[in-house]
């Protein structure tokens, strides 16, 4: 996904070889493991990000999947200058973010599910105006952009009310202007919808796509909901055990590590036994879920049609859900390669401090 | 990839106040700051005001105890009176709620709780944000002090005579207090992210500033050692400096002298926070946040 670089211009993120590796210390129970502790003290290197790199255009908005301590959140970090990186290179808007630079951070947010950067017991309307403080907004401007996203939101008298008598899903709409009002350039988004209800999880990916096409701003989005991935993201970056499976377009996901379809046939008449066509999946209410080899498809659905009488038959591929569970249940970097996870997985050196 | 971004180390600067403004901009985010926390606090005052009772505990069992040693003592005990040690505690008690700062304890939770991950994210260091929250917590509490001050004058009856240069600079030296305990306890919290579990550390220097501060007991009544380590320690000048200043009948040369100390204190304890704070950021994990 890389391309080559012109001269004053670069993309708006780009990681190279970049890594992050904890020390935590380990100790065994008992009371003899605690004494020993005292004098000698252990400790295991967990490497959370493992040597990654990408980059990232400005006005992309990508989705970063991967299972609970695959690495996301740390990269994303990194990224936000949370965290000073082990070793490697990443660049956010040509800063180095871990500087931290008063320049970078007014030009970039991060939205944590469980973030709080509102006033617990102020209406949403005065941590706004903490915010136009703090990043030194134009306060003409600040209203205007503040008006614009709470009737994006739809948020009407909710900033009058105190953040704690606000609901979930519409704190975390409060807490995404808040995060907003600055108008940054790039977003990193962690599960911003986690915890909310369908109907809100759309409205605020809505607004995302919708802030993203007027401001042009760059989106690095992390989510267990496919929902968000699929209705925001084109491009999607994969990690796993801190390394990266995947970079590409969401749809070559499925084609490059799932390599079978689904066939649903439907017979005029009663149920039969389609075991001798593929992998039963489903038998439900006289339609069969058949799950088949990618390049074998066309000839089962030949088959099919040719020796039963079919009332339907529909070829798809199968859903991004199950693609992504068998990527991070396998942890293969290619289908069919050397179990790339073997060599992915965090190590788990014992230094003696 | 499609887009890409030109270098710029400005964020749309139309957006932003102009640098010109600086002064303005920084005047306009402490006042939204104290506004902010002026407006929590009166919604916790029930709190505040129990907090405020509390607190007087300490110093009236402080009062007690010399009162009676001086009565005892023919009427006084190194040169205080009765009148005098309670003119000092209830002083005490107002420089004690001035110089409330963010604890260092404070610094365990917000490192092992990520709280200061959303900081982190905002274009301000983050001192300017505690500074700005406790001063505002300040100016509530001092409206609900005056009631409590005016119960323990009538029940202690201070002796205090004071000249317009000693309200003068009692009221810098209580600002002054703030600052460098502020910075001193900005370094000490810092600790924490380095280690978990820094109470012992944080209980060290607690002690040395109980006795060394005029805290437990007015510095003059300390051997002379003690005085002279005092004066080369932080502690004296955000608690006895402040409480002598309107009490002690100190001479101007004395007054502008303590106020220059504190000066110092600030200057050495932000020098000391920024190079501490280079290195602390590093360590912090931002976990749970």
């Amino acid at each position: 996904m890389s391309s080559p670089r012109t001269p004053g211009s670069q993309p708006a993120i780009h990681v190279a070889g970049l890594r992050k590796t904890f020390h935590v210390p380990v100790r065994e129970a008992g009371l003899k493991a605690a004494f020993k502790s005292l004098v000698r003290r252990e400790t295991r290197e967990i490497r959370a990000v493992d040597d990654i790199g990408f980059e990232i255009g400005a006005g992309e908005i990508v989705g970063f999947l991967g299972p609970n301590g695959a690495g996301k959140t740390t990269t994303l970090k990194m990224l936000s200058g949370l965290l000073y990186p082990t070793s490697g290179e990443a660049l956010v808007l040509g800063h180095v973010p871990s500087r931290r630079e008063g320049a970078f951070l007014r030009r970039m947010t991060m939205v944590m599910g469980n973030r709080n950067q509102l006033q617990w017991d102020l209406p949403a309307l005065d941590s706004f105006e903490l915010i136009r403080a703090i990043y030194r907004l134009q306060p003409v401007d600040f209203r205007r952009t503040r008006d614009e996203f709470i009737e994006m939101l739809d948020l009407g008298e909710l900033v009058n009310k105190p953040v704690r008598n606000l609901s979930l899903g519409e704190r975390m709409k409060v807490e995404i202007v808040g995060a907003l009002l600055h108008r940054p350039q790039v977003l990193f988004l962690d599960e911003p919808t986690l915890g909310l209800d369908v109907t809100m999880q759309k409205r605020i990916r809505t607004f995302i796509a919708d802030y993203n096409r007027r401001y042009d701003a760059t989106v690095l989005l992390t989510s267990h909901y496919m929902a968000d991935v699929q209705a925001l993201c084109r491009r999607v970056i994969v990690i796993h055990h801190g390394r990266i499976l995947h970079d590409g377009e969401l749809a070559e996901l499925g084609v490059r590590f799932d390599a079978t379809k689904t066939i649903g046939v439907t017979l005029k008449e009663g149920v039969a036994d389609l075991s001798a066509y593929g992998d039963v999946i489903s038998s439900d209410e006289g339609r069969v879920t058949l799950r088949v080899s990618r390049a074998a498809a066309p000839e089962v659905a030949t088959r099919l049609l040719r020796d039963l009488q079919v009332a339907d038959l529909t070829i798809e591929d199968p859903p991004i859900e199950d693609v992504i569970e068998r990527v991070f249940a396998s942890g293969h970097g290619e289908p069919g390669e050397e179990d790339a996870a073997a060599n992915a997985a965090p190590s788990a050196v014992i230094e003696q401090r | 990839m499609t887009g890409r971004v030109a270098i710029s180390s400005e964020a749309e600067p139309d957006r932003f106040l102009p640098r010109a403004g600086l002064i303005r901009g920084w005047l306009d985010l402490y006042l939204t700051m104290f506004r902010i926390a002026i407006l929590n606090n009166i919604h916790y005052r029930v709190a505040n005001y129990f907090y405020m009772i509390g607190m007087v505990a300490e110093p009236v069992i402080y009062l007690v105890v010399w009162s009676t040693i001086a009565r005892q003592h023919g009427g006084q005990v190194g040169g205080f009176t009765a009148g005098q040690f309670a003119a000092y505690y209830i002083v005490w008690t107002l420089v004690r709620q001035m110089n409330i700062i963010f604890t260092p304890y404070g610094w365990e939770e917000r490192i092992r709780q990520g709280g200061l991950s959303a900081m982190l994210l905002q274009p301000l260091f983050p001192i300017h944000r505690d500074i700005a929250d406790l001063a505002g917590w300040k100016l509530v509490t001092i409206v609900l002090w005056l009631p409590i001050a005016a119960v323990l004058t009538l029940l202690f009856s201070p002796e205090l005579s004071v000249r317009p240069i000693d309200v003068a600079v009692f009221a810098i030296a209580i600002w002054g207090a703030y600052l460098v305990r502020t910075m001193l306890y900005w370094m000490l919290g810092m600790v924490s992210f380095w280690t978990t579990r820094v109470g012992p550390i944080f209980q060290l220097v607690f002690a040395a500033e109980l006795l060394l501060s005029g805290r437990l007991v007015p510095l003059s009544l300390m051997p002379e050692w003690a005085q002279r380590l005092a004066d080369l320690l932080p502690f004296k000048w955000t608690f006895g400096f402040p409480i002598e200043a309107l009490v002690g009948h100190l001479t101007e040369g004395a007054l502008l002298r303590g106020l220059a100390m504190q000066l110092v204190w600030i200057v050495i304890g932000t020098i000391g926070v920024r190079i501490v704070w280079h290195f602390a950021i590093r360590h912090y994990s931002a976990v749970n946040g």
